[in-house]
C-alpha cells in the first residue's frame, strides 16, 4: 500500500513535469483560435524548452552565484510544489508533510529568488521587474491566504489531503465560503501566473512586462529552466484550483485503475480550466500598473468575505 | 354607539388635512387658495377637540380596529398640532402672498406649498394617533418627505442645499429607527406570536415586562438614533439649523414647533417600552446624554449666529433637548414638565417665528446685524418678537419658565451632578438671545425697512396662551398632563 | 424544496446581495451603479419568495413582487431616465482611495455580525443567520454615502440602505405587516419623485450633480 502510494507520488510529479508544456500549448492554441491564428501545435512549448537547453549560457560580467543558483532553484521549489498538491491521488505522502501554507510560502521563495536574481545583474530593467514583481506579491499573498484559509475553516485543517477528503466526501452543496473563495482565487491564479489582466506573458514591451523583465537577462539552460517552471506553475494553479474546489474524480482509494481514472478527469479539468483562462484572457485588456491594487484588492475583499460568510451564514 | 363616534371623529380628524390637500392640489394657484388652507385647518382644529373632550371623558381607547389609539398624551399633541397649523394657515396667507408678489415663489410653488402643507398635517397627525408602530415610521418618513420641497421652495443655491441634507440627513437617520422597529417587532413576536399584531403599540406596551432586554436595548439604540436625528438632537442635529432656516417662514414654524415634537413622541413612546423591558433606567439615560449635550452645543451655537431663523432654530435644539432631557429623567415631576414644556415650546416658538417671517420680509433679509427700529417699525412685530423671546428664554410669568422650573427641581432632586450644566445651558442661551434680539427691536428704524401689514391674530394668540400657562393652567390640562404622566410612568 | 436546500439558498442570496454592495461601494460609473443597484433588488426578490415559501407566509409573495417591481424595474428605470435627461451617463466619479473604503466595509460587517448576535442566539427562523448581511447592506450603504459625492451615488446609497432594511425585516421576523411594508414601498416611490426633482434643481443650481459644491451653508461665515 504504502509502496504504491510512493509510486503515484512519482508519478504525479512526472506527469506535472510532462504535462506542463502541453497545458501552456493548449492555452496558446486556443488563443490562436480565438484570434484567428494558425497554431503552433501543442507541442511547440517542449521545442521551445529543448531548443533552450541546447543553446549557450551567456552570463553577465557582474553575475553573483545567486544569479547561477536561482534557476536551479526556482525549478526544484516547483517540483516540490508539484509534489505537495494532491493532484491524483488525495493520500500523497509528501502532502501529508506539508500543508496549504508551506506551498504559499514554496512558491514565495521562488519569487524571492527571481526578484533578486533580478536585480543582481544591476540592469534597468531587472530591477524595474523586481520591484513590480513584489508590489503584486505583497497584494496576492494575502489575498491567496485569506481564500486558502476560508478554505481551512470549511474542512477545520490547513492540510491539502484533509482538505480535499471533506469537500470530496461533502459533495456539492452551495456554500457561499466557498464560492467566494473560488472566485478569489481565479483573480489572484491570474496575477499570479502572470497572465492578463496583471501581466502579459506574451510581450517584451518594457512598460508593460512585469515577469519577462526579470528574468531578461537569463539564456540558455538557466531560461529554460525558468520557463518551464513558470509553466508548471500555471499548470499546478489551475490543478489546485480544480483540486480544492472540485476535487471529484481524484483518486481516494489507493488502486491504479483509480489513478487512471483521476489522470484521466485531470486532462480533462485542465482542459476545462485552459478555455477558462483563455476566456478571461480574451474577454479583458491587460490593467495598468495602478489598477492592480483595485484587481488584487478585491480579490482580497471577496476571500474576507468569504471568509466572513463562512461565520455569519454556515 | 360612542366608540362609532371615536371612529367618525378619527376619521374627520384624519380625512380633513388628506382632503384638503388633494382639493389644493388641484385648486393651485388660485386666489381663494389660502382660505381654503385655513378652512382646511380649522375644520382639522375642531375635529382635535372634539376626539379630545371624547378622551377627557372616557380615557385611552383604541379605534378603527386597533388601528389607531388615542390617549391623553397624543390627543393633547394632535389638539396642539391641529391648533399650531390653523394659526400658521393664518400667518400664510398674507405671508405666502407676498412672497408670490415678490416672485419668490411661482405658480407650481404655490400649488405644492398648500397641498404639502396639508399632507404635512396629515402625516403628523397619523403619526399621532396610529397604534403601529411601523404605520408610525411610514407617517413619519411622510412627514420628512412631503417638506423636503418646500425647503428647497425659493430654489436658491442654499435653500437647494438645505432641502438635501435634510432629505439625505433625515433619510438615513431615520432608516436606523425602522431597523430599530424590525428588532422590536422581532423582540414582540417571540412573546405576542406571529401575524401583525406584534407591532400594535397596546400590546407592545401590555407585554413590555416579557420583552427580551437585550434585544431592545440594541432596538433603543437604533430607535433613539433614527428619531434622535429627526428631533434634532446633538450630534445628529446637523441638518436642522440649514432645513428651518432657508425654507419659508410658515414651514420654519410648523417644522421647529411641530414635527420636533412628533418625532420625541415617537421616542418617548420606545423609550417606555425599552425601560418597561429592561426594568432600568438604561434608555432614560441615554436620553438625558443626548438632552444635555443638545441644551450645551446649541446655546453656544446661539452665540455665534448671524442669521435670524438659523439662530431661533438652535434655540430649537436646545428647548428640544431640554425636552428629551426631562423625559430622559422620568418621574412624575421631570415627566410633567416634559409635557408641558412641548406644549409652551411649540406655542412661543412658532410665535417667534410668525415675527420673524414679518421682521425680514420687512427688510428683505433674515441678517441680524440689517434687521433694525422694529417697536417704532411696526409695534406688533417688535413686540412680539421680545415678548416672544423673552418667553423662550424662560423668563416668568411665561409658561417656558414653569416647565423649565419643573424640570431643573427634578433634575436637582434626581440628578444633582447635571444640573450646573443645565444652568449653564439655559443661561448662556439666555444671554445670547437677549443680547441679538435688543438691538433689533430698539432704535431708530432704518431707511431700508418697508412697512408691511401683519397678521397679528396667530402671534397675539400663541403668545397670550404661553403667558396663561404661565400664571394659570385650567383643570382640563392638568388632568391631561396627570393621566399622560400615568401612561408614561 | 427542503428546508436545507431552502437555507442554503437563503444565505447564498444574502453573500450576493453583500457582494453587490461593496460592488457599488467601488463602482465609479453611473450605469454599473444603477446595474448593481437593480441586481441587489433581485436577490433581494428572490430570497423573500424563497423565504416566503419554506415559512409559508403568503404575504411575503406580494412584497416579493412589490420588490421586484419597484427596485428592479421601477426604480432602475426612473434613475435611468434622469441620467439621460441630465446627460451625466459618461459621468466617472473619484472614488477616493477603494482599499481603504473596502477595508471599513468588511470592517461594518465584522461590527454588525457582533451587533446582531444577541437576535441570533434567540431566533430561531431559518433566516436568522442574514440578519447580519442585512445590518452590513445598511452600513454599507450609509457609508457609500459618506464616501460618494454626486448627487445620483448619494440616492443609490440611500436606496441600497433601504434594501437592507427589507431584507432585515424578512430575516428578523419573515418581514413586517403588510400593511407596512406597502407604506414602506409608497414612501420609496415618493421619495424617488422627490430625488427625481432635486436633480434637476441641483443641476439648474450648481450646473453640476456634484454635492461637494453645496457648502454655502458652512458654520461660523
Amino acid at each position: 500500500m504504502n509502496a504504491h502510494r510512493i509510486i503515484i507520488e512519482f508519478a504525479q510529479i512526472a506527469v506535472v513535469l510532462a504535462l506542463s508544456p502541453v497545458f501552456i500549448g493548449w492555452v496558446r492554441m486556443l488563443k490562436c483560435w480565438t484570434q484567428g491564428r494558425t497554431t503552433a501545435g501543442l507541442f511547440q512549448p517542449y521545442r521551445d524548452i529543448s531548443k533552450l537547453f541546447a543553446k549557450e549560457v551567456v552570463l553577465a560580467e557582474n553575475a553573483s552565484w545567486i544569479f547561477r543558483f536561482t534557476p536551479y532553484l526556482v525549478f526544484a521549489v516547483t517540483v516540490l510544489a508539484g509534489g505537495i498538491i494532491p493532484i491524483l491521488s488525495a493520500h500523497l505522502p509528501l502532502s501529508a508533510t506539508a500543508d496549504v501554507i508551506v506551498l504559499v510560502a514554496l512558491f514565495a521563495i521562488a519569487r524571492f529568488f527571481t526578484a533578486l536574481a533580478g536585480m543582481d545583474i544591476g540592469t534597468a530593467f531587472g530591477g524595474m521587474g523586481s520591484s513590480r514583481e513584489m508590489t503584486i506579491a505583497s497584494l496576492a499573498e494575502p489575498a491567496m491566504l485569506m481564500a486558502i484559509f476560508t478554505i481551512s475553516l470549511a474542512a477545520q485543517s490547513t492540510s491539502l489531503s484533509r482538505i480535499v477528503q471533506v469537500i470530496y466526501t461533502a459533495g456539492p452543496v452551495l456554500k457561499p465560503s466557498i464560492a467566494f473563495a473560488f472566485i478569489a482565487f481565479i483573480l489572484i491564479s491570474l496575477a499570479e501566473t502572470g497572465r492578463i489582466p496583471v501581466d502579459n506573458p506574451a510581450t517584451h514591451l518594457e512598460l508593460t512586462m512585469i515577469h519577462e523583465a526579470m528574468i531578461l537577462e537569463y539564456s540558455g539552460r538557466h531560461l529554460a529552466l525558468i520557463e518551464w517552471a513558470g509553466m508548471m506553475k500555471t499548470l499546478l494553479f489551475m490543478a489546485l484550483g480544480a483540486t480544492l474546489f472540485f476535487p471529484w474524480g481524484i483518486d481516494a482509494t489507493d488502486t491504479v485503475s483509480g489513478a487512471s481514472l483521476a489522470f484521466v478527469f485531470l486532462i480533462i479539468k485542465l482542459a476545462g480550466a485552459g478555455v477558462v483562462l483563455v476566456l478571461i484572457e480574451t474577454g479583458l485588456a491587460k490593467m495598468r500598473l495602478f489598477r492592480l491594487t483595485e484587481f488584487l484588492g478585491s480579490a482580497f475583499l471577496m476571500a474576507t468575505l468569504g471568509m466572513l460568510s463562512f461565520f455569519i451564514l454556515e | 354607539m360612542i366608540g362609532m363616534n371615536t371612529s367618525m371623529m378619527l376619521l374627520i380628524l384624519l380625512g380633513v388635512p388628506a382632503f384638503a390637500a388633494v382639493v389644493l392640489g388641484f385648486v393651485g394657484d388660485r386666489k381663494f387658495a389660502p382660505e381654503i388652507n385655513i378652512a382646511g385647518s380649522a375644520a382639522t382644529f375642531v375635529a382635535g377637540i372634539g376626539l379630545a373632550l371624547e378622551v377627557l371623558e372616557r380615557g385611552s381607547m383604541l379605534a378603527g380596529g386597533k388601528f389607531f389609539f388615542v390617549d391623553a398624551f397624543n390627543v393633547y399633541l394632535s389638539v396642539l398640532t391641529a391648533f399650531v397649523s390653523m394659526t400658521t394657515a393664518i400667518f400664510s396667507r398674507r405671508y405666502m402672498r407676498r412672497e408670490r408678489e415678490h416672485g419668490r415663489v411661482g405658480h407650481v410653488g404655490m400649488r405644492f406649498y398648500h397641498a404639502m402643507f396639508q399632507l404635512f398635517i396629515f402625516a403628523m397627525l397619523l403619526c399621532l394617533l396610529t397604534n403601529n408602530v411601523g404605520v408610525l415610521w411610514i407617517a413619519m418618513e411622510l412627514a420628512t418627505l412631503s417638506t423636503v420641497l418646500l425647503v428647497s421652495l425659493y430654489r436658491t443655491p442654499t435653500a437647494i442645499e438645505a432641502a438635501w441634507k435634510y432629505f439625505i440627513l433625515c433619510g438615513v437617520g431615520i432608516a436606523q429607527a425602522l431597523f430599530g422597529t424590525v428588532l422590536l417587532s422581532f423582540a414582540a413576536e417571540k412573546v405576542i406570536g406571529e401575524g401583525g399584531e406584534a407591532l400594535l403599540w397596546t400590546n407592545l406596551s401590555a407585554v413590555s415586562g416579557s420583552l427580551e432586554p437585550t434585544v431592545l436595548s440594541l432596538a433603543f439604540v437604533f430607535l433613539m438614533v433614527g428619531y434622535g436625528t429627526k428631533v434634532g438632537l446633538v450630534p445628529l442635529h446637523n441638518w436642522l439649523p440649514d432645513a428651518h432656516s432657508e425654507g419659508p417662514t410658515p414651514i420654519s414654524a410648523v417644522l421647529s414647533g411641530l414635527l420636533l415634537n412628533i418625532a420625541l413622541y415617537a421616542l418617548v413612546r420606545c423609550k417606555v417600552l425599552v425601560d418597561g423591558s429592561t426594568q432600568s433606567h438604561h434608555a432614560g439615560n441615554i436620553m438625558m446624554g443626548f438632552g444635555i449635550l443638545s441644551i450645551v452645543v446649541a446655546a453656544f451655537s446661539l452665540l455665534r449666529q448671524k442669521d435670524i431663523k438659523r439662530m431661533f432654530s438652535y434655540s430649537s435644539i436646545e428647548h428640544m433637548g431640554i425636552a428629551t432631557f426631562a423625559f430622559g429623567l422620568g418621574g412624575p415631576v421631570a415627566t410633567f414638565g416634559g409635557l408641558l414644556h412641548m406644549l409652551v415650546h411649540s406655542l412661543a416658538k412658532s410665535a417667534i417665528f410668525f415675527t420673524v417671517g414679518h421682521a425680514s420680509q420687512m427688510h428683505k433679509t433674515q441678517e441680524m446685524s440689517r434687521i433694525r427700529g422694529l417697536f417704532k417699525g411696526n409695534p406688533l412685530v417688535g413686540w412680539g418678537l421680545m415678548f416672544g423671546v423673552m418667553a423662550i428664554v424662560g423668563m416668568p410669568p411665561f409658561g417656558i419658565f414653569t416647565s423649565e422650573f419643573l424640570i431643573l427641581t427634578a433634575t436637582m432632586k434626581d440628578a444633582p451632578y447635571l444640573t450646573p450644566f443645565l444652568l449653564l445651558g439655559l443661561g448662556v442661551a439666555f444671554a445670547a438671545l437677549l443680547r441679538r434680539v435688543q438691538p433689533m427691536v430698539s432704535g431708530e428704524i432704518p431707511p431700508y425697512q418697508k412697512p408691511l401689514k401683519v397678521a397679528n391674530v396667530p402671534v397675539l394668540l400663541h403668545l397670550a396662551l404661553v403667558l396663561m400657562l404661565g400664571v394659570y393652567m385650567p383643570d382640563f390640562l392638568n388632568n391631561w398632563f396627570h393621566a399622560a404622566v400615568e401612561l408614561l410612568k | 424544496m427542503n428546508l436545507a436546500l431552502a437555507a442554503q439558498i437563503n444565505s447564498f442570496l444574502a453573500a450576493l446581495v453583500l457582494v453587490t454592495a461593496f460592488g457599488m461601494l467601488v463602482q465609479k460609473r453611473v450605469y454599473g451603479l444603477i446595474h448593481l443597484f437593480a441586481w441587489q433588488g433581485f436577490f433581494l426578490s428572490l430570497n423573500t419568495a424563497i423565504v416566503g415559501y419554506v415559512a409559508g407566509k403568503h404575504h411575503l409573495y406580494i412584497s416579493s413582487v412589490l420588490t421586484l417591481s419597484i427596485k428592479v424595474f421601477v426604480l432602475p428605470y426612473i434613475l435611468h431616465v434622469l441620467v439621460n435627461r441630465l446627460k451625466i451617463r459618461r459621468d466617472v466619479e473619484t472614488v477616493v482611495n477603494i482599499p481603504r473604503t473596502m477595508l471599513i466595509g468588511i470592517a461594518l460587517v465584522i461590527f454588525s455580525y457582533h451587533l446582531t448576535s444577541p437576535v441570533r442566539e434567540l431566533s430561531t427562523l431559518v433566516t436568522r443567520s442574514t440578519l447580519a448581511v442585512a445590518l452590513a447592506t445598511v452600513m454599507i450603504g450609509l457609508l457609500m454615502m459618506i464616501t460618494r459625492t454626486h448627487a445620483v451615488t448619494q440616492i443609490i446609497g440611500f436606496l441600497a440602505l433601504e434594501n437592507g432594511l427589507f431584507f432585515a425585516a424578512t430575516s428578523a421576523t419573515y418581514g413586517m405587516p403588510l400593511v407596512v411594508e406597502l407604506g414602506v414601498a409608497l414612501d420609496v416611490l415618493i421619495a424617488a419623485f422627490i430625488f427625481g426633482i432635486f436633480f434637476f434643481q441641483i443641476h439648474a443650481a450648481f450646473d453640476s450633480l456634484n454635492v461637494d459644491q453645496m457648502a454655502r451653508l458652512k458654520e461660523g461665515e
